[in-house]
């Protein structure tokens, strides 16, 4: 692809943003080579890659945080070192996070101005700052209340106020990261509606996501990165979801997972009017009441954070709850002895949990330490007083192959593996074990796009050899397309059921806002 | 990709802490007029030049690698067991016990027995702060520390009042009977055509602190029990998926590592002192922190480091005695060798693994 089909309009003087023959290097591992772009004013570029793709280093590189070995970064035109981030500022870049960077217990307001003050008393920032916050609100329809604080306001407003911060101070480049990860379709569509009447203003944006769907709908152009290369530049006008896959993977991918109907069988787990609180005392799970049946895969939607983890754990044996789970008809303890990992592994039910980092793997363990996570007191693992090293080798050798894990070295620790590889892991160590009842926390977070349909491959066939499977994600397409039936959880509660054939993203958006079934 | 290769972990970065500590102690002593060079001289001579010297090193590195031990394996579980001077007074309260009470045919089972009473004595003043710690959450560092001062005050207490014989106007227990002895280095080395210093104090309790070393690395790297403390010390989340119990743990490494400070007491109380004194600890449970951060909580760096701080203590003591350099000034020294090795690891670990990198590069 050549440079010059990027932008489209009229052509402009000079791209807001051009790279020239970056590339950094991080010991052995090349995460840039000879990355170039050009990116035109008043345009939205995508950037998509898989996990580990060097997206998020090229956007350091531009925001400061990095210094590349090689090239040039022109800003308008002109090139311009950014050694730091006030440098990026200084050039007119801002950076939206994927996690934010506000103070908690701060008003809008205040986190506005914080690092941007203008001398040492705050009177004088906060009025200009509340003036030059109506302007913006007018102008781009940004609407946020200045005085709220941060913790009182959702997470979709929080983004806003950190794109305020990028443009208060006075940045014409946005770059964010990730931006929908956190939000509901309905408030990611607000997003975009931003977004669209920001690149109307000529601000110019670069968008890094890995969901195709948010590059078809809303870029210019799309670039695509792979192991730290940018293996096209394209039109978005004049490409597919499925061509993007395929240049993000190197080979055809299936977007849409392939499996049969599913034939329920008996019921496996019963849940009974289950509460949980965290142990600040806040009741996070409102009495939930569901089943799952053998054979069958039951996804729960949600945005994060209204107690699809807390439930998750519960069953898992992580915390303790309040009501009844049954079994395959044994009830099962909810606090006190006998409802920890351990008894509910001895039960049959195995757990893929949702952050693998810190719960499914210790990441300073070998990955054959690993594979005995949780299953350590398998006498198969054990010999006389001792772990059997041999035995624990021998079982992850077979799975490591079984799972396709790249590299295939028991003996690396877990957190040289990449996203992929490591939940390969977890979800090899899980699904082996044949459980009664899988339970799924999002299986496929931070995991490239050939994983992921390794992933749902495999538990879609442990749902075919007669397991019950409870998937929790917050990705809507994973649930819409694993799924055989769909509850959808908002603030403890569930909101409603429904089948993945009769219901669509929109229906399901508004159940995860908190608005029912009836009233929708 | 780790960022350097493992052997430079383990002894480059040690090494170099220890040259830049020994650089510092050298402008010190050249401050205070004194010549370093010499110094060094009378310390290795001092410490390693003859049995004697040997006899002594070893007989420190036998308490620090008790109490480094203790750190260590508290350390797996991440748990900082700051109460090792505790835990080994109370433990030589256990050994006096044990050899003052008890009719021991020989000395072999009185060793036994001492060790078993003073292990259980130091895991029973290290079950308190544990207890705390996973029950309520009142943080190890704090109790542990606070259970060193009530160690010293019962141990106070128990002295003057209790085991103190009558008449006798020293707070120290009466001396243990001959049939306890535990033979020295001299004495053993003896029968096999070694002659060792008489004088010296290093006894049969280095083999079994050698042998806890062993025992401790079975414990940590090869056992059910030292997956589970690695993996809670390693994410307490991810043990709680596992279905590791964050209080069985907490409980279990605490009551280990306060076992093995206590039985530090086989070597100065029983082997040494052969009656329980006042401050027999002298510090050691303290020293046992650095030499177990500088040994990377692994039992074989733990060795090593007891060594070291073996030398460092019977050098300087030879200084302080042969030389005008004061007393006070060894352990400005001895600061130092902690200071780099411990708290300043990070000062040496980032430029080392910079230039790892960038040789890395170089190669790739």
């Amino acid at each position: 692809m050549t440079d010059d089909q990027a932008g489209g309009r009229q052509a402009p003087a000079a791209p807001a943003i051009e790279l020239r023959g970056i590339s950094k290097a991080f010991g052995p591992v090349q995460a840039n080579k000879d990355i170039s772009i050009r990116v035109m004013p008043g345009t939205i570029h995508g950037i998509i890659g898989e996990n580990g793709a060097g997206k998020s280093t090229l956007m350091s590189i531009l925001y400061g945080f990095y210094k590349a070995d090689e090239g040039e970064i022109f800003i308008n035109g002109r090139k311009t070192e950014i050694p730091d981030s006030q440098a990026a500022i200084a050039a007119g870049i801002g950076m939206v996070f994927q996690h934010f960077k506000l103070v908690e217990n701060f008003t809008v307001l205040e986190n506005i101005i914080l690092g941007a003050e203008d001398g040492g008393l705050l009177r004088p920032s906060l009025s200009k700052a509340r003036k030059v916050l109506s302007e913006l609100a007018v102008e781009y329809e940004l609407n946020v209340d200045p005085e709220s604080r941060i913790d009182q306001i959702g997470v979709g407003m929080q983004q806003r106020v950190e794109i305020l911060k990028a443009l208060y101070r006075q940045a014409d480049i946005l770059i964010l990261d990730e931006p929908t990860g956190v939000l509901t379709p309905a408030e990611a569509d607000q997003l975009f509606r931003i977004l669209d009447r920001l690149r109307a203003e000529g601000k110019t944006i670069l968008l890094i996501t890995h969901k195709l769907r948010e590059i078809m709908e809303i870029t210019d152009t799309v670039s695509v990165m792979r192991r730290g290369e940018m293996t096209a530049t394209v039109k978005t006008a004049d490409t597919s979801p499925e061509e993007l896959a395929e240049l993000m993977v190197g080979r055809k991918v299936l977007l849409r997972v392939d499996k049969v109907p599913a034939r329920p069988g008996q019921t496996v787990l019963e849940v009974d009017n289950l509460r949980v609180r965290d142990p600040k005392g806040v009741e996070r799970v409102k009495g939930i009441d569901l089943t799952v049946r053998g054979g069958e895969i039951l996804g729960i939607a949600g945005v994060a954070g209204n107690g699809q983890s807390e439930l998750l754990e519960v069953l898992g044996g992580m915390r303790p709850g309040h009501g009844q789970i049954r079994l395959n008809g044994t009830p099962l303890a909810l606090e006190g002895p006998g409802s920890d990992g351990r008894a509910r592994r001895a039960a049959g039910i195995a757990h893929v949990p949702e952050d693998r980092q810190r719960e499914g793997l210790i990441m300073e363990f070998h990955a054959w330490e690993n594979v005995a996570f949780g299953y350590h007191r398998d006498p198969a693992y054990q010999s006389g007083p001792l772990m059997n090293n041999a035995a624990l080798l021998r079982d992850t050798q077979a799975k490591m192959q079984k799972f396709d894990v790249r590299p295939p070295d028991p003996s690396l620790a877990a957190k040289n593996f990449s996203g992929g590889n490591q939940q390969k892991i977890v979800v090899a160590r899980e699904i082996e074990r044949n459980p009664n009842l899988l339970l799924v926390g999002q299986p496929t977070r931070g995991v490239d796009i050939g994983a992921i349909e390794f992933i749902h491959k495999q538990i879609v066939a442990l749902r075919d050899q007669g397991a019950a499977i409870l998937l929790v994600s917050v990705e809507l397409d994973e649930i819409l397309s694993l799924s055989d039936r769909i509850a959808v959880m908002f603030d403890g509660r569930i909101m409603g059921e429904r089948l993945p054939g009769e219901t669509d993203e929109r229906e399901l958006g508004l159940l995860m806002a908190g608005v029912s079934g009836e009233a929708a | 990709m780790d960022r350097m290769p493992k052997w430079a972990d383990v002894v480059l970065i040690p090494l170099i802490s220890l040259i830049l500590a020994a650089i510092l102690s050298a402008l010190v002593i050249l401050g205070i007029g004194e010549d370093p060079v010499a110094a060094v001289k009378m310390m290795v001579s001092g410490a390693l030049g003859s049995t004697y010297g040997w006899g002594y090193t070893l007989y420190y590195a036998t308490n620090f690698m008790f109490t480094g031990l203790a750190v260590a394996v508290a350390f797996h579980a991440r748990l900082f067991n700051i109460g090792g001077e505790g835990q080994a007074m109370l433990g030589g309260l256990g050994v006096a016990i044990a050899c003052l009470y008890v009719p021991w045919p020989h000395w072999t089972l009185a060793l036994g027995g001492a060790a078993v009473l003073a292990a259980l004595f130091g895991a029973a003043w290290a079950a308190i702060p544990a207890w705390l710690q996973a029950k309520r959450g009142s943080h190890i560092v704090i109790t542990t520390i606070m259970f060193n001062f009530i160690a010293s005050a019962v141990l106070n207490y128990v002295l003057v009042n209790v085991m103190r014989p009558q008449g006798s106007m020293d707070p120290a227990t009466a001396r243990f009977s001959e049939t306890v002895h535990l033979p020295t280095l001299h004495e053993l080395l003896a029968p096999i055509g070694i002659s060792f210093s008489k004088a010296a104090p290093a006894n049969v309790s280095l083999l079994v602190a050698v042998a806890a070393c062993v025992l401790v690395w079975l414990l940590i790297w090869r056992t059910r029990l030292g997956y589970e403390i690695r993996a809670y010390g390693h994410s307490e989340t991810g043990a709680l998926y596992a279905g590791i119990s964050p209080v069985r743990i907490t409980m279990i490494a605490m009551l280990i590592s306060g076992g093995l400070a206590g039985c530090m007491a086989i070597n100065n109380v029983m082997g040494e002192a052969e009656r329980l004194v006042l401050n027999a600890t002298e510090g050691a449970g303290f020293i046992g922190i650095a030499v177990a951060l500088m040994g990377r909580s692994h039992p074989f760096g733990v060795f090593l480091s007891a060594i070291l701080f073996g030398f460092l203590y019977q050098g300087g003591a030879e200084l302080a005695l042969w030389t005008s350099i004061p007393r006070e000034l060894i352990v400005v020294i001895q600061a130092l060798v902690i200071l780099f090795t411990g708290a300043l690891d990070n000062m040496v670990r980032m430029p080392l693994e910079k230039l790892f990198l960038s040789l890395r590069k170089g190669r790739a």
